[in-house]
């Protein structure tokens, strides 16, 4: 460089990335441990899709391939995508997924940086909108591994051996049938010691991944908190009107992608609200929705609506909630 | 007294580095074999010429007379000849020049007489035109004239004594303050009285606890009541605004000056040229420099005003893998793009780069929005809100994001993980703005001028044809008179049409004959002198036998656009920046 700034601090974009897929190992080893390692199978093949997609794509823009390939950006929307997914989803859902993230929402909007939307939760969307069949089957706790295999290869679904419901899809359909409870329905199966049975465990994962990233500065407190209060602050709220009817807050933490929206899916920088006062309002709005999602919606999940939804809404929050500058008394956005 | 202290938003910490210059005491530069002293030496002020070409100076002795509400004297750093007045490059990133007094010395170091100056005796405005005859300006890097600084002083409670150089490599404050703490401590409490300033504060940064303690040994040894603070080590601490609200809590906005807010902040090494000026009567014509980086004998030297950097730079002894010199720290200097430059009042420091003590920056990478840049802000801005806007030039936009509130520290660039340089982005939109605004203020004056213009034909136009009809009708009535007063009549006063063109033939012959060839060439000088004097007679009778016309309309008034030119000039000053 030309100018000062002569000496800089020893960080990098890739620095960034690979930290948070660093984070990500606790809750996908506990993931491994509890569902079967089809999951490491899926992040395989997703990661190859992106890197050869990401590839492509700078190959046909005329850009450095080596340099946006390094930065890992690539890989870890991929292992987004696949720890959305559920991991017995056939190879060929996985790989498109991944090149709908990839190629559609982050470089046809000009590449990292450039992309109003999450593309791992794009991903997520168009495939529950396309394969809504395929997307609600989840590996049942104990499927054998030759079995899931099969599977991800396209071999015919034997359901039953393989897949299991899910404590939210069992609580959706549960509260469903006349004078069913939440304490009846969190009787059977699916249900854990406080979320769903075994995924609990990959909730824990992902928060002690989350934990780290805030001790390593990656991300700031504002976004976890904020989605961990709105979406725990609203269930405990109707939890305690009529505990029959609405879940505890704590099954909803647990449950579901919760703990990877706290710290991994809402706190991507790119198209999430950057403003403190505005990280604190996207991530209480996506926690919001995710709730109502979860007990009024068609889905048995909505962090992928959620944060799409809250997406759109980062220009107006970051525009209306920038910070106050130095010797200016009053906030400087607003309604200049 | 301080009794907590504040933050201020972000700030970095950079290795400090201070430890390779920060040991040797200051030694005494040796005389340069030129000295080339600028007359531009205080913010936007330079002095007029008192010397000339050949014409022997004595060390102190005034060569530049101070101009303007913010210029300051300039003085001979050492006696001698000046053998040139010339233009010379400047350090600066794009080798600007300015008018120089060059002076061969000769070596005897021949002081004009000089003598204590007593402020008490002395009326606060004629202390405050010593410092400006003392040619004292802020040593911190802004070189704003002290005077005028002080001028302000209405109000003033708190006086900051800026010792914290959060800048790394440089140590020239802190060997400054471990060295004449009493002299800087004097020098204090002279600005202090001048300025009437109630408390005295002297904030230093906690990585420099030898120049702490030597501090608080003079003010303990001086009896004054000043608070010597140790501040935390963060940089940009020892920017103006940054130690003010770390050690007041008062944050001073973009365009005010400490004076607004009741503080005001002067660097140590200034606080020292005080103390020389008004104890010694000397005026400031050197200043310490510290010579580091990639150097075998890092330290700091006593340095005469115009001494070439080319003839310091041996002293520190450079390694010869040595590419580049940086004039100032590394968060804020400059690479220098030829040594043949002189050292001037706020030349603090001198960095021999290396490729590997300052390795070139890894690409550029696309903006994460990972915010770092704001967290470490200590304007509490949105850097990276503000490189999107400056990368799509919509500079009203920066504006409004409070551009010019950036005071170019380079935390945002030093932090950034995908390593782009943010502060150049906003040097960029920042000189864009002050040119569009230029190129605004002069279109403005175009169409000042064009429209002025215009009205100013209009008017001509009008006025001529008001004229033409006045004399129409004065020679209408005058021929109407001598009509009435001939009755018998020629034929001629019957139409005043013909009396009119009779008229004109007589004033053309006339004047044909006034231009017709004469017979002068070849005359002796003596005829010549006869003739023109013959010509002389003529002319006079002439004119006052003829009754022309009053003298045509003025010309166009000057001062309209004149005016616009001293408001686009004041427009396009950009605002003072005083950092130390």
């Amino acid at each position: 460089m030309i100018h000062s700034p002569y000496v800089r601090k020893p960080v990098s974009v890739q620095r960034t990335m690979g930290l948070v897929l660093i984070a990500l190992l606790p809750g996908i080893a506990a993931y491994a441990w509890q569902a079967g390692p089809a999951i490491l199978v899926n992040l395989l093949i997703a990661s190859l899709t992106a890197v050869l997609a990401e590839a492509l794509a700078m190959w046909l823009r005329r850009r450095p391939i080596g340099l946006a390939v390094g930065d890992l950006s690539a890989v870890l929307t991929a292992w987004l995508v696949a720890l959305s997914l559920p991991a017995i989803v056939p190879w060929w859902l996985t790989v498109s997924a991944v090149l709908v993230a990839i190629l559609a929402v982050k470089q046809l909007y000009g590449g990292l940086g450039q992309n109003p939307f999450n593309p791992a939760m794009v991903a997520y969307c168009t495939m529950i909108v396309a394969f809504p069949a395929l997307m609600s089957q989840w590996p049942a706790l104990a499927g054998g591994f030759d079995a899931q295999l099969q599977l991800i290869l396209g071999g015919a679904r034997e359901l039953d051996a393989v897949t299991g419901a899910t404590a939210l899809d069992a609580l959706r359909t549960g509260l469903r049938t006349a004078g069913a409870t939440v304490e009846s329905v969190s009787a059977g199966p699916a249900f854990g010691v406080f979320g769903s049975q075994g995924w609990e465990w990959v909730a824990v994962g992902y928060a002690l991944g989350g934990l780290f990233l805030l001790a390593t500065g990656i991300i700031t407190w504002h976004m976890p908190v904020a989605f961990i209060v709105a979406l725990g602050g609203t269930a405990g709220v109707f939890w305690l009107i009529d505990p029959a009817q609405f879940a505890s807050p704590l099954f909803h933490l647990a449950s579901g992608g919760a703990m990877l929206a706290a710290f991994f899916i809402v706190t991507d920088p790119v198209s999430g609200a950057t403003t403190p006062r505005g990280k604190l309002l996207f991530a209480a709005g996506v926690g919001l929705i995710v709730w109502l999602i979860r007990n009024f919606g068609a889905y048995p999940d909505g962090i992928a609506f959620g944060v799409l939804l809250m997406n759109i809404c980062v220009p107006l929050l970051d525009m209306k909630t920038q910070p106050r500058v130095f010797g200016h008394r009053e906030a400087a956005g607003g309604d200049q | 007294m301080i009794g907590r202290l504040f933050k201020f938003h972000g700030g970095i910490k950079p290795d400090a580095h201070k430890n390779e210059s920060a040991g040797p005491a200051i030694q005494r530069a040796p005389l340069p074999e030129r000295l080339v002293v600028p007359l531009r030496q205080s913010a936007r002020a330079t002095a007029n010429c008192l010397v000339e070409v050949g014409q022997k100076v004595l060390k102190g002795e005034r060569i530049g007379e101070p101009e303007g509400f913010l210029g300051t004297a300039v003085h001979a750093p050492t006696s001698g000849t000046v053998v040139d007045i010339a233009r010379h490059p400047m350090a600066h990133p794009s080798g600007l020049d300015t008018e120089c007094v060059v002076i061969e010395p000769d070596g005897e170091e021949r002081w004009i007489e000089h003598a204590p100056f007593d402020y008490h005796a002395a009326s606060r405005e004629e202390s405050l035109a010593w410092l400006r005859d003392c040619g004292i300006v802020g040593l911190g890097g802004a070189t704003f004239p002290s005077h005028v600084k002080l001028g302000k002083g209405a109000g003033v409670e708190t006086l900051i004594l800026n010792g914290a150089e959060c800048e790394p490599w440089i140590t020239c404050d802190d060997r400054l303050m471990r060295e004449r703490a009493a002299d800087i401590l004097a020098g204090a409490t002279i600005l202090r009285e001048l300025i009437g300033a109630r408390e005295l504060v002297i904030g230093i940064e906690d990585n420099k606890p030898e120049a702490i303690a030597a501090m608080k040994e003079a003010v303990a040894a001086s009896g004054h009541g000043v608070s010597v603070v140790a501040v935390p080590a963060l940089y940009p601490a020892g920017g103006e605004k940054q130690l003010i609200r770390v050690l007041t809590g008062i944050e001073i906005a973009y365009g005010k000056l400490g004076g607004d807010y009741g503080v005001q902040c002067f660097n140590v090494g200034t606080a020292h040229a005080v103390y020389r000026a008004f104890a010694h009567g000397e005026p400031l014509i050197s200043r310490i420099v510290t010579l580091t980086g990639n150097v075998d004998n890092a330290g700091n030297w006593e340095v005469l005003i115009g001494t070439p950097i080319q003839d310091l730079l041996p002293l520190a002894r450079p390694r010869p893998d040595t590419d580049r010199t940086i004039l100032g720290g590394p968060m804020m200097g400059f690479a220098l793009p030829r040594l043949d430059v002189p050292i001037v009042k706020g030349s603090n420091c001198l960095i021999s780069a290396s490729p590997k003590l300052f390795p070139p920056a890894p690409p550029e990478q696309p903006c994460i929005r990972c915010t770092e840049c704001a967290k470490a802000c200590p304007a509490e801005l949105q850097p990276f809100e503000l490189y999107w806007f400056s990368r799509s030039r919509n500079f009203g936009k920066a504006q409004e994001y409070h551009l010019f509130d950036c005071i170019e520290c380079g935390c945002c660039s030093y932090v950034c993980p995908a390593h782009i340089p943010l502060v150049d982005y906003f040097r960029f939109s920042k000189s864009e703005i002050w040119a569009r605004e230029r190129d605004k203020a002069a279109a403005d004056q175009a169409r000042e001028r064009f429209e002025f213009r215009n009205f100013r034909q209009e008017r001509e136009k009008a006025e001529k044809a008001a004229k033409l009809a006045a004399k129409a009708a004065e020679t209408r009535a005058k021929l109407a008179e001598t009509s009435t007063a001939e009755t018998p009549a020629g034929e001629a006063t019957d139409d005043p049409k013909k009396a009119l063109i009779a008229a004109a033939l007589a004033r053309a012959k006339a004047q044909k004959a006034e231009v017709q060839p004469q017979n002068t060439e070849n005359l002796s000088p003596q005829t010549q002198a006869e003739i023109a004097d013959i010509e002389a007679r003529r002319k006079v009778l002439a004119a006052t036998a003829a009754t022309t016309d009053a003298p045509s309309v003025a010309g166009p008034t000057a001062d309209a656009p004149a005016a616009g030119t001293d408001a686009a000039a004041a427009s396009a000053a950009p605002d003072a920046e005083t950092r130390s």
